[in-house]
């Protein structure tokens, strides 16, 4: 045996088209979706499964590999386009440089030829570097089941540590952001062990519309699931200055002691990295 | 039992009997179609088992068996050539690059990768193999390797 996971005792589903998904998904509400198996391998490695049977979507590349621009400006991120697909893209690199930040320090090249955003949203890891670049660029996501579809936006989509909204039928099958409209210096942090392949102490994305009037800001791996500190945004809106700001964070923050950092540790970065943001912000 | 999975291995076609979801390195060992993939952490770390999956470097060891159905696969074996070494072996073995020769496999598949697809990794060569650790060389030599590697294809 090379893993601990007995595999002979799972059931794998192989949908040919998207309507046969929907169809697996609605017939096995507990089958769990693998794309890039990115997440899942690990688990089976580990012997920690979330289940026995899975959907492999693979075979549903032509359809959802797709990184296209959206006749208002915006841009469609398909189910199956992996980190690379997106970072290469054209598009992403002028309109959404965090995204293409953000998708170059999650794991290695490797990782990222295999890994995807969307499945980097499902798994709902609270230290998934891309959710806090995704959140700030408005993302919303695209449900869908048998039945039809719906968008929700995915500072709505988590409920709790790994827990969403989603219904055991449906599966997303795309990231929609609408036209990027903050200034171009956009804002990307990462606190980790070392350079490369670190999950994140820390994880920070952000940015300001043209004159300061709004602010966007989220945060990963301090909170149960990725947030966005609206409060924060709204007072530095207000011409607050980083003492001020600080004290509003800290209320919309619950950083723990873990594995990768400790919960002291973790305030102090996100102090600095808020006083960063705004020394950022304001040299525009 | 289940239907066996074709794939291309190096070039050669072949049938592999592994559940659909064996990490596609435990079905190339265990099926000993590549020994040379080595197994490291088993959770995409280390890059010790890092193959080519049509063209882009993957880990082996994260990739389920039904996912390589169809696709050509590319391991260290296919690197040499009727008996000629490929110039990356050859200048892992001029430069130092390899030690206690776990990582090199893997090491040897991404740096294939690069000279590929150079665009891909930014950064240069230390980008290009963040994804693969080695516990004995302490990188340079392998950094070395890699660029003499790409020296002698530009010189060509």
């Amino acid at each position: 045996m090379n893993t601990r996971t007995n595999i002979n005792t799972l059931k794998c589903l192989v949908p040919f088209t998207i309507a046969e998904a929907l169809e697996m998904k609605a017939a096995h509400p507990d089958a769990f979706p693998i794309a890039g198996g990115t997440d899942v391998m690990v688990w089976m490695n580990d012997g920690k499964m979330p289940g026995r049977t899975y959907i492999s979507l693979h075979r549903l590349a032509g359809e959802w590999r797709h990184v296209t621009g959206t006749s208002d400006g915006g841009i469609s991120i398909g189910a199956l386009a992996n980190y690379t697909d997106v970072r290469m893209n054209p598009l992403v690199i002028e309109r959404w440089p965090l995204l293409v930040e953000s998708a170059r320090v999650t794991g290695a090249l490797q990782i990222q030829n295999r890994g995807t955003l969307v499945g980097n949203v499902a798994n709902g890891s609270p230290a998934a570097d891309t959710v806090p670049v995704l959140m700030v660029y408005d993302a919303v996501l695209v449900l869908a089941n048998t039945k039809g579809e719906r968008r929700v936006p995915l500072s709505d989509f988590y409920t709790g540590y790994r827990q969403t909204i989603m219904d055991g039928s449906e599966l997303i099958t795309a990231i929609e952001l609408p036209h990027a409209a903050l200034q171009p210096n956009q804002y990307f942090r990462k606190v980790g062990t070392r350079e490369a392949q670190a999950i994140s102490k820390v994880v920070c994305a952000g940015g300001s519309t043209p004159g300061g009037k709004q602010f966007r800001l989220a945060w990963g791996s301090v909170a149960p699931t990725t947030i966005r500190s609206f409060k924060t945004e709204e007072t530095l809106a207000n011409g607050a200055d980083a003492e001020e700001a600080w004290e509003v964070l800290k209320t919309e923050i619950s950083p723990i002691s873990d594995i990768r950092s400790t919960a002291e540790y973790r305030l102090r970065v996100c102090r600095r990295i808020l006083e960063e943001f705004i020394g950022h912000q304001s040299v525009s | 039992m289940t239907e066996p999975i074709r794939l291309k291995l190096n070039g050669k076609e072949v049938d592999l009997h592994s559940h659909p979801m064996t990490p596609l390195l435990h079905a190339l060992r265990n099926e000993e179609l590549s020994p040379g993939t080595k197994y490291g952490c088993g959770e995409g770390e280390c890059g010790a088992c890092t193959v080519l999956l049509n063209g882009d470097a993957v880990m082996s060891c994260m990739v389920p068996l039904c996912q390589a159905e169809g696709a050509e696969v590319e391991t260290v074996e296919g690197l040499c050539i009727d008996g000629e070494l490929h110039p990356l072996q050859e200048a892992f073995i001029c430069e130092g690059g390899a030690q206690c020769g776990i990582c090199t496999p893997g090491m040897l598949m991404s740096a294939l990768y690069f000279l590929r697809q150079p665009e891909k990794a930014p950064g240069g060569v230390r980008e290009a193999l963040e994804g693969n650790l080695c516990r004995c060389t302490g990188y340079t030599r392998i950094y070395q390797s890699v660029e003499r590697a790409i020296g002698e294809a530009a010189g060509k």
